[in-house]
């Protein structure tokens, strides 16, 4: 084999490496930080501008009032004030924060046998299984929602059903339009999200560790209190985040099943942008459902990663 | 004539945030060598490797090749082609279309690409494979493919890093033989990281010795083994016996040594640049020592000790021989050069003897 | 010690309750106590059951949702392709959700790239922070972009709601993308580079090929959740609507109730064909365990 080099497009010419162009591309070269930064920009771009700009205009907005038409800009904590002057506004936030809270209890404790039964005793047509529970998630919420108030209805499944079924005689009312029904919804609704983070903090365990646990002497049982929950845990916050947030705010709910007495904040915070055309305070609505969420959800993290640290 | 500083390594140096991967090295590469770079991991020979490769850009200093600055040349435009540890054999690809990857851009006609790349599956040993599926390819095909696809492309430099980690053993040996061979017929320079010095011995012309970060040590494997600079590289090639002493002095040629366990103890090995006085290690290969049940006829250089452990390998014994002042065993080999028909029973009472040559006395700072 | 640690029934992964009913379940593809089997089999119930009341009601003769079923009839399916409303809005939804996952996956690709490929400093913050659509409650989302919209005097169009639903997508674009490229050797595409090729071309004969059912997958995913979605379309929703939206209208009307029916079913089904067609894909080839959630 012929000692001759043709390795195409061989770099040469010091020259050119005196040049702008050259400079600039070492430079990017040299810190792969850069590039990387360049890559994700456009992301990062958008998700700024449709984010991060957005938010902040709302925040602005919560200290503006509405004049008829217009938006009055003069720096004000009018809204705020109105917030903690009306008794209804704090009722109806502590209100949607103890459905959520339920509904994400709920949620929870449903999932988590079902994560733990995919993650641990399935052992062939394990990507069926997990087909399965992922489908509900991408499919239209409205239409769940939806399902759920033509089944708990006045003239609805249940209800046909069993008087057609000979059980009872009159429809049963207390189904439909009451917070039971809301959490209920909520509660399948937001199900499948709940099974993922859980099902991947489950898997994640390594199977010796539980070997491990079994040699040492733990029954089934001490081994899932000792070993298997708290490994899971990070799954377990992760879903309940993941319910509890988007769930305090939920809108379609609250309108198709809550009735009069089921509603929510978001049924507030809506209607400032529709009828009763306030959207300075449906902002600070807004802003403060946003502050409470988050030192709720601070509040927890905290307190379960201390609770950890201990042990 | 073979260009010495073919590859040229300046004052270079890789920092990732506060660690100190590759630290201030300088060496150069000849042309045509067999060049490995050897140590444990995260000594920073990879790092070291994947410069060279242009995937990593030194934080300080510069490396050339042939010559020719390779500061901000990208990967793609440098002389140089790499063998992977873990191969990087396209999967949606066939063993052709592996092969002949690279040479897209080279403005060969396609008959005349696939002509070497057919040269290259005989080069190989592996003469119409051309169809398979990258998934059919056992892990020694994957290596030796990874390796037609590299040196296809007739590169200046060829880096291969740890490629035959992955193999058996006796897989492992055969490739490395086989490696050694082609190098030899390609005549390009092979610049080759492991951390097995046995395969190091085996393959290089020459060896760099590193260890965080730093090069200890660049010598060919037989200067390594009997002349090791500092006790870190003794040690990490082959075995080695140290015995912690004082330098007392010179006695004609020899440096005198007062040892732990050995006494005192003569030295010819570093001739003039020995040191005069100071702490030192005496250190001695297991091979160097000769072992005898009865006592020799001589003054120095020799040491009285009880037999812990014999270990019978064939060709060769092992013994580990207790001596006074030391808690360690000494470390012996010897070759089974007349015939035996027992092993030795070693009972921790039967007494030998060990004697040396002071030529073989090696000196060492830490 | 050791008796109590039962051989049979252990699965490759070894892990096993003591207890376990050893070789009368050889056929099935699950172990273990059967009570566990029959929730998962009352959760999917659960899960299922509710919304595949729908179609049933679909085809009911009748325009309440009631038992008992009155008849088989395809009226309601009929009715539905003649609805021009309704074909207009359908239209749109999948304008907008063509528009939605081509781009969202593309900003996907450039971010899950980013992310697995290269050391970047602060790199779970801007994971955390790409993260966040998923968290924030719809409506807040669509009332501070119906707020900017507004202070910028844009009109509201698909245009408004193609970028609200990309700003949602993209998450689930990174995350899906993040998953297939982790899943193949990063060194196939360092191979590429120094054999010749630059960054676009390693992109085009390396990653591209390798990385394209992550791709399909993130587009049908992406379009899927736009075509669904409705509190950030209704916010920012002009004179043109998306289908949701059009659903949403007519469910004052006790009478459009069956249409609405019929055409739930369908969107259903057709939701559910493609996320099945899109995960079976994506879990498919080189590297990817069927064992990984996402």
């Amino acid at each position: 084999m012929s000692d001759q080099t043709h390795a195409a497009g061989t770099y040469s010419g010091a020259e050119e490496q005196t040049s702008f162009g050259f400079k600039l591309r070492s430079l990017f070269l040299k810190h792969e930080w850069l590039r990387g930064y360049l890559l994700l920009s456009p992301t990062l771009l958008v998700m700024i501008c449709l984010m991060c700009v957005p938010l902040f205009m709302l925040v602005a907005y919560s200290f503006w009032t509405q004049n008829y038409l217009d938006i009055d800009k003069t720096f004000t904590l009018a809204n705020y004030e109105a917030y903690f002057q009306k008794p209804i506004y704090a009722a109806l936030m502590f209100k949607s924060i103890r459905m959520s809270l339920y509904c994400t209890f709920a949620t929870l404790l449903l999932a988590y046998p079902m994560a733990y039964f995919i993650a641990f005793k399935v052992t062939k047509n394990k990507l069926i299984w997990l087909i399965l529970i992922t489908v509900p998630f991408w499919t239209s919420y409205l239409l769940r929602v939806f399902a759920w108030k033509v089944i708990l209805g006045f003239n609805g499944v249940i209800n046909s059903g069993l008087i057609s079924l000979g059980i009872i005689s009159d429809p049963l009312e207390f189904l439909l339009y009451n917070p039971t029904a809301v959490v209920l919804t909520l509660a399948h609704a937001w199900a499948a999200f709940a099974i993922l983070p859980i099902y991947v903090s489950l898997e994640k365990i390594d199977r010796s560790l539980l070997e491990a646990a079994t040699d040492l002497g733990d029954t089934p049982k001490e081994r899932f209190w000792r070993v298997t929950w708290p490994l899971s845990l990070p799954g377990v916050i992760a879903a309940g985040l993941l319910v509890f947030i988007p769930t305090v705010g939920d809108y379609v709910t609250p309108k198709l099943v809550g009735g009069t007495t089921g509603i929510m904040i978001g049924n507030i915070v809506q209607s400032q942008f529709g009828k009763a055309n306030n959207w300075p305070m449906g902002a600070a609505l807004s802003v403060i459902s946003m502050l409470m969420i988050t030192i709720l959800v601070v509040t927890f993290i905290v307190a379960t990663t201390r609770a950890r640290a201990k042990n | 004539m073979a260009r010495e500083d073919y590859i040229s390594i300046r004052n270079t140096s890789k920092h990732f945030g506060s660690v100190k991967a590759v630290d201030d090295i300088t060496f150069n590469i000849q042309q045509g060598e067999f060049f490995s770079l050897l140590g444990a991991s995260g000594c920073g020979k990879t790092t070291l490797l994947r410069m060279l490769a242009g995937f990593e850009q030194p934080t300080l200093g510069n490396i050339y090749i042939d010559g020719q600055p390779q500061a901000g040349v990208p990967p793609h435009l440098r002389p140089v082609n790499m063998v992977f540890q873990s191969y990087a054999i396209f999967p949606h690809l066939n063993v052709h279309k592996n092969i002949a990857y690279g040479m897209r851009k080279s403005g060969l006609s396609k008959a005349e690409v696939d002509k070497q790349v057919d040269e290259m599956l005989e080069l190989i040993k592996l003469p119409g494979y051309g169809k398979r599926g990258a998934h059919q390819l056992s892990g020694g095909q994957r290596q030796r493919i990874a390796l037609a696809r590299a040196l296809i492309k007739r590169p200046k430099v060829l880096l291969l890093d740890e490629p035959l980690g992955a193999l058996d053993k006796k897989l492992r040996e055969q490739m490395q033989l086989e490696l050694r061979a082609l190098q030899r017929d390609v005549g390009i320079t092979f610049v080759f990281v492991t951390h097995d010095q046995e395969e190091a011995m085996t393959m290089s012309d020459r060896i760099a010795v590193m260890s965080m970060g730093k090069v200890l040590q660049i010598d060919s494997p037989t200067t390594l083994y009997e002349i090791p600079r500092v006790k870190e590289v003794a040690d990490f090639i082959g075995t080695i016996n140290f015995f912690e002493g004082e330098v007392k002095g010179k006695e004609g040629k020899a440096t005198v040594v007062e040892t732990e366990g050995l006494g005192k103890v003569f030295s010819t090995a570093s001739g003039d640049s020995a040191p005069t006085s100071g702490k030192i290690s005496v250190a001695l290969r297991p091979e160097k020592f000769n072992i005898s049940f009865q006592q020799p006829n001589v003054q120095n250089n020799v040491v009285e000790g009880v037999l812990q452990a014999a270990a019978y390998l064939g060709d060769r014994s092992h013994y580990y021989v207790k001596i006074n002042g030391r808690e360690a065993p000494v470390a012996v080999a010897s070759q089974n050069a007349q015939r035996q028909m027992q092993a030795v029973e070693a009972d921790n009472k039967q007494k030998v003897w060990l004697t040396w040559d002071e030529d073989s006395v090696l000196l060492l700072q830490s | 010690m050791s008796d109590t640690v039962s051989k049979a029934g252990s699965d490759e992964r070894g892990v096993q309750a003591p207890q376990v009913i050893e070789s009368k379940h050889e056929g099935h593809s699950w172990t273990g106590e059967a009570p566990l089997f029959i929730y998962a089999v009352w959760y999917l119930a659960f899960l299922y059951i509710p919304v595949l009341f729908l179609p049933l009601f679909s085809f009911n003769d009748s325009i309440y949702v009631a038992f008992p079923l009155k008849g088989f009839t395809l009226q309601w399916y009929a009715d539905m392709l003649e609805n021009p409303a309704l074909l207009h809005a359908l239209e749109n939804s999948v304008k907008v959700g063509a528009g939605v996952a081509i781009a969202s996956t593309f900003l996907g690709i450039f971010a899950a790239k980013a992310m697995t490929r290269y050391r970047l400093p602060g790199k779970g913050p801007l994971t955390s922070f790409i993260m966040l659509p998923l968290v924030v409650p719809g409506i807040i989302l669509g009332i501070a972009l119906l707020v900017i919209s507004n202070t910028i005097g844009v009109d509201l169009s698909l245009y408004t709601i193609g970028l609200a639903h990309t700003l949602v997508a993209v998450p689930f674009a990174m995350l899906v993308l993040m998953s297939r490229l982790e899943g193949f050797d990063k060194s196939l595409e360092e191979a590429s580079l120094d054999l010749g090729e630059n960054a676009f071309q390693t992109f085009l004969r390396v990653t591209l090929p390798l990385a394209w059912p992550g791709i399909l997958a993130s587009t049908l995913l992406t379009f899927t959740i736009s075509f669904d979605e409705f509190i950030l379309a209704f916010f920012l929703a002009g004179n043109e609507v998306t289908l949701p939206i059009y659903i949403w209208s007519q469910l004052r009307f006790p009478n459009r109730l069956p249409m609405v029916l019929s055409l739930g079913a369908c969107i259903l089904v057709a939701s559910f064909f493609i996320v099945t067609f899109s995960e079976v894909i994506r879990r498919r080839g080189v590297g990817t365990q069927s064992g990984a959630a996402i």
